[in-house]
């Protein structure tokens, strides 16, 4: 029913709302995050190939070593005494072991999940801050020399996989020009150690007042972050470009032009701020998208992120590392989208009164 | 309200205005050659009915057209000085700042015209802004707009956010927000269209009187006849991209000259008309001698004691009435009085919190809403839903929609059913060549007509009609009307017609029941309750429907004390 409220019933602030909101739904992901733990332990359990053969010593180890191996790893168990240990130790802040590294899995991924986090959210903003003026340019003028440039830098960063992309960058950038470092890291081999605050080198650089420093750091993030902006330009800019348009062929933007407002204020203040709602849900996805998905990016590079070192483990049937992984996605998710959520109650103050 | 308009240069003046629309089936014609004037401080009603021209020729002097449409010829001129050309920006400017803005425009739907995710007093500021005053002198400037439109409890006001407003209210705030600019000219685009009658008043008054302190010239572009000539010293008839007829209300209404007019005059509802003076034709058929029923029968459809509630609100509360078989009976009130509740809920749409439904003396209301479906008397009641748009399937050709429900609820197939399907259709006037067209290739009125054929084709006994005529023109209302009025004449279908039309009602419905927040006010024969109301309420909702026949029964303006 659309009955008017009237502004009394409404909460002083509309945190009150958000913050209900954001703890049912983080309730309600419980359950996901059980499933999504039961599902990868079974998956790596069905999958071919022993862990017990492939860390004894060496190919010619013998049946008894093999055997040790095993019943050191808790694998001669049956498969649901297995399951619920790992639920225990999970439950407990235990991931297990790596057994290609010789860390536990929760040291290596708090070392490498900065590193992921700081390319993913670079590329994000990278990505943001050029499809967002992309879109609304295509919007403003559909069918024009501009709509139809931004339709072709989107075909061509969906087309183009991030392998190739960044292999061009490197070779246009590195190669070339000279512009970009060597490709290989977080930082340049020869540099000091980074300072170990945060893990994210640009903000730890930042913290302790390393200028050079921060510049090396960010000259080796800018092209695995462009790399990866490039191929998440296309949902962005196109929804944005959907959304405006829609927004813009609405009723309260002819009232904005009727009243005589400057243009700029009707794009901006009226027309983006409510275009940029579906823009917001596409971000979420895209940025949980991309802390998994970038690792081609990441090997190209040799980025030191947690994408490549779930692919190295689940290559050498390291079942601990993947599946504390999936987890930390998983939950990764389920914040990312808490996240969208609150910007939602904060964007529209529709939702929040529900 | 109504001004006599003493010879001035015009304000606005359009001369053999051409307006072209570029579409995907090529170059289409709004307007074929308009011209009209605006003195300062006049009133004029724009009439016609939909694709008449009559917002694009607003939309064309605001410059608000939308990219597709173009001026292909005329002059707009607008305090003597050519402003055709001129982008909305450069109009301003020409127009210099210190006077404001030209135009002001108010439009339909006054809760989609503002902007969601903005407070309505952030939106006012943002105009008193544009027009030169400081961010600080705004929030004051914007207090007292909201005052001048007499929002109650203003100083909260300015913090809400539209949808916490009601259809009225958001109109109010859109008055606001087109006189904080100071235009000299106020063009208002159906601007009640969709609101109760009484609210309908409460707006209309509110900018008659604003435009007549303030000098204001103004355009009510509208299609119903009486609004037009209640509040307007001149009124411009349109049809088809042409101004077809112009004069004082008065006169243009009691001897219309052009025969548009004339058809319009007629087929609009009055205080006085019946189906027959809507329609010109033959008399409708006798209603068959109904023989009354043994005693004992019981009734058609009895309520008792019904109530719906969505948390602590009652929607509907203690609400009870009777049908006989073929009755019909009217369901009014204002939006918000519980009228579409309690038709859903006598549908079985949605459950009911409290009492009985019995249909026919058995009890239905005990069946869940979501198996209803199932029921067999599913096919005994049917209805026919307000927005003919939004009740069809767009993927459904006009044959699919009608044989849905019959192929659902009864046992003819193949041959039998396209006959069936074929027979409604005719019955609700739809040729069989429109059964192949999709939604989108009917008009209006034929989209209408599949919604009855639809609810008719499975044979029921009762048809509740919810609004059915709300978004058609009265001409075509008028059609469909005595074709409802036929079928119930002919199949001896009982009718519960849900409006807020009051002249429709009384000459559909034998009985009337009066809904006011959820509860029955009044309720009686029609006749009665229309000549002789007893409650205030009622008084109040009759005294609110605007009136365009001279010398009719009842002044217009005058509240009934």
């Amino acid at each position: 029913m659309a009955a008017s409220r009237p502004a009394s019933s409404r909460p002083a602030s509309p945190w009150a709302g958000i913050a209900r909101r954001a703890g049912r739904r983080l309730a309600s992901s419980l359950p996901a995050l059980l499933g999504v733990l039961v599902l990868t332990f079974l998956l790596m359990r069905v999958l071919p190939g022993d862990p017990a053969v492939f860390f004894a010593s060496g190919p010619n180890a013998g049946k008894a070593e093999i055997e040790e191996v095993r019943r050191q790893m808790g694998l001669d168990r049956p498969v649901p005494e297995q399951l619920v240990r790992y639920l225990g130790d999970v439950a407990t802040g235990h991931l297990g072991r790596s057994m290609t590294t010789g860390q536990p899995v929760l040291t290596d991924l708090r070392r490498r999940l900065p590193a992921s986090l700081e390319l993913t959210f670079t590329a994000l903003a990278i990505a943001l801050a050029l499809a967002i003026p992309l879109g609304i340019a295509a919007a403003l003028r559909p069918g024009s020399l501009v709509d139809h440039g931004v339709r072709f830098l989107c075909a061509l960063g969906v087309c183009v996989p991030t392998f190739v992309s960044g292999l061009l960058l490197i070779y246009v950038f590195y190669y070339l020009l000279g512009l970009a470092p060597d490709p290989t890291g977080r930082i340049d081999v020869f540099a000091a150690t980074p300072p170990d605050i945060t893990g994210f080198l640009l903000v730890d650089f930042a913290l302790v007042g390393d200028g050079e420093g921060w510049r090396n750091a960010a000259s080796q993030l800018v092209l695995p972050a462009l790399t990866m902006a490039l191929f998440v330009l296309a949902p962005l800019a196109r929804i944005t470009r959907a959304s405006m348009l829609a927004v813009l062929g609405s009723d309260f933007i002819r009232t904005a032009r009727s009243l005589g407002l400057p243009p700029r204020r009707v794009v901006v203040t009226y027309a983006l701020r409510n275009a940029i709602l579906p823009v917001l849900t596409i971000a979420g996805i895209v940025f949980s998208t991309m802390l998994g998905a970038n690792v081609l990016v990441e090997k190209v590079f040799s980025w030191p992120g947690v994408a490549s070192y779930a692919l190295d483990a689940l290559l050498a049937s390291d079942y601990a590392p993947v599946q504390g992984f999936v987890l930390l996605m998983a939950s990764l998710f389920v914040l990312v989208n808490l996240t969208v959520d609150v910007l939602y109650g904060l964007a529209d103050p529709r939702i929040s009164v529900e | 309200m109504i001004h006599a308009s003493p010879p001035a240069p015009p304000l606005l003046s359009i001369e053999d205005l051409r307006v072209a629309f570029a579409t995907r089936a090529g170059t289409v014609e709004a307007l074929r050659g308009v011209s009209l004037a605006v003195a300062p401080g006049e009133s004029l009603g724009l009439v016609g009915e939909s694709g008449s021209g009559k917002s694009v020729t607003a939309f064309a002097a605001a410059r608000l057209l939308d990219r597709a449409g173009r001026i292909t010829g005329g002059r707009i001129r607008f305090r003597g000085q050519d402003v055709t050309r001129l982008s909305a920006a450069d109009l301003r400017d020409a127009q210099g700042s210190a006077q404001g803005s030209a135009i002001g425009m108010i439009f339909q739907n006054p809760r989609a015209a503002l902007n969601p995710i903005r407070p309505v007093g952030l939106q006012l500021a943002d105009v008193l802004r544009a027009n030169g005053h400081s961010r600080a002198a705004a929030r004051d400037k914007a207090l007292a707009a909201l005052e001048a439109v007499r929002i109650r409890d203003a100083a909260r006001r300015l913090d809400a956010y539209p949808h916490e407003l009601s259809g009225g209210m958001c109109q109010r705030v859109m008055i606001a927000l087109a006189l904080a600019a100071e235009p000299a000219l106020l063009i208002a685009d159906e601007p009640t269209t969709g609101l109760d009658v009484t609210t309908q008043k409460t707006v209309m008054d509110l900018v008659a009187r604003l435009t007549a302190e303030r000098g204001m010239a103004l355009i009510l572009i509208t299609h119903d006849l009486g609004l037009a000539a209640q509040y307007c010293s001149r009124i411009a008839v349109m049809e088809a991209g042409r101004l077809v007829e112009e004069g004082a209300p008065g006169a243009l209404f009691s001897s219309p000259r052009h025969p548009y007019t004339a058809r319009l005059v007629a087929a609009s509802p009055t205080p006085t008309s019946t189906l027959a003076d809507l329609t010109p034709g033959a008399p409708p058929p006798p209603a068959p001698a109904r023989p009354n029923p043994p005693a004992g029968t019981p009734a058609l459809l009895e309520v008792q004691g019904i109530g719906k509630r969505y948390g602590d609100a009652a929607a509907v509360e203690d609400v009870s009435f009777a049908m006989r078989e073929g009755e019909s009976l009217g369901l009014v009130g204002e939006s918000g009085s519980g009228k579409s509740t309690l038709s859903r809920l006598i549908c079985r749409l949605i459950d009911p919190s409290a009492g009985e439904i019995l249909f026919e003396g058995g009890s239905i209301g005990a069946i869940p809403a979501r198996d209803f479906h199932r029921s067999p008397l599913r096919r005994a009641i049917q209805i026919v839903f307000q927005d003919p748009d939004g009740s069809l399937n767009p993927r459904f050709s006009a044959f699919d929609s009608i044989a849905h429900p019959v192929r659902r609820l009864t046992e003819l197939r193949g041959e039998a059913l396209r006959r069936r399907v074929i027979e409604s259709a005719g019955r609700a006037g739809l040729g069989a060549d429109l059964l192949g067209r999709f939604p989108h290739q009917l008009s209006g009125g034929q989209k209408a007509r599949v919604g009855i054929a639809r609810a008719v084709a499975v044979r029921p006994r009762l048809l509740v009609l919810d609004e059915p005529t709300a978004a058609l023109d009265v001409s075509v209302q008028a059609g469909v009307l005595r074709l409802l009025d036929d079928l119930r004449r002919e199949d001896g279908l009982a009718f519960l017609f849900v409006s807020h039309d009051l002249n429709v009602v009384r000459m559909m419905c034998e009985r009337t029941v009066v809904l006011q927040a959820g509860r029955v006010v009044e309720a009686g024969d029609s006749r009665d309750l229309f000549q002789a109301p007893r409650t205030a309420y009622t008084r109040e909702l009759l005294a609110a429907i605007p009136h365009f026949r001279p010398g009719a029964a009842r002044e217009p303006a005058e509240p009934v004390a």
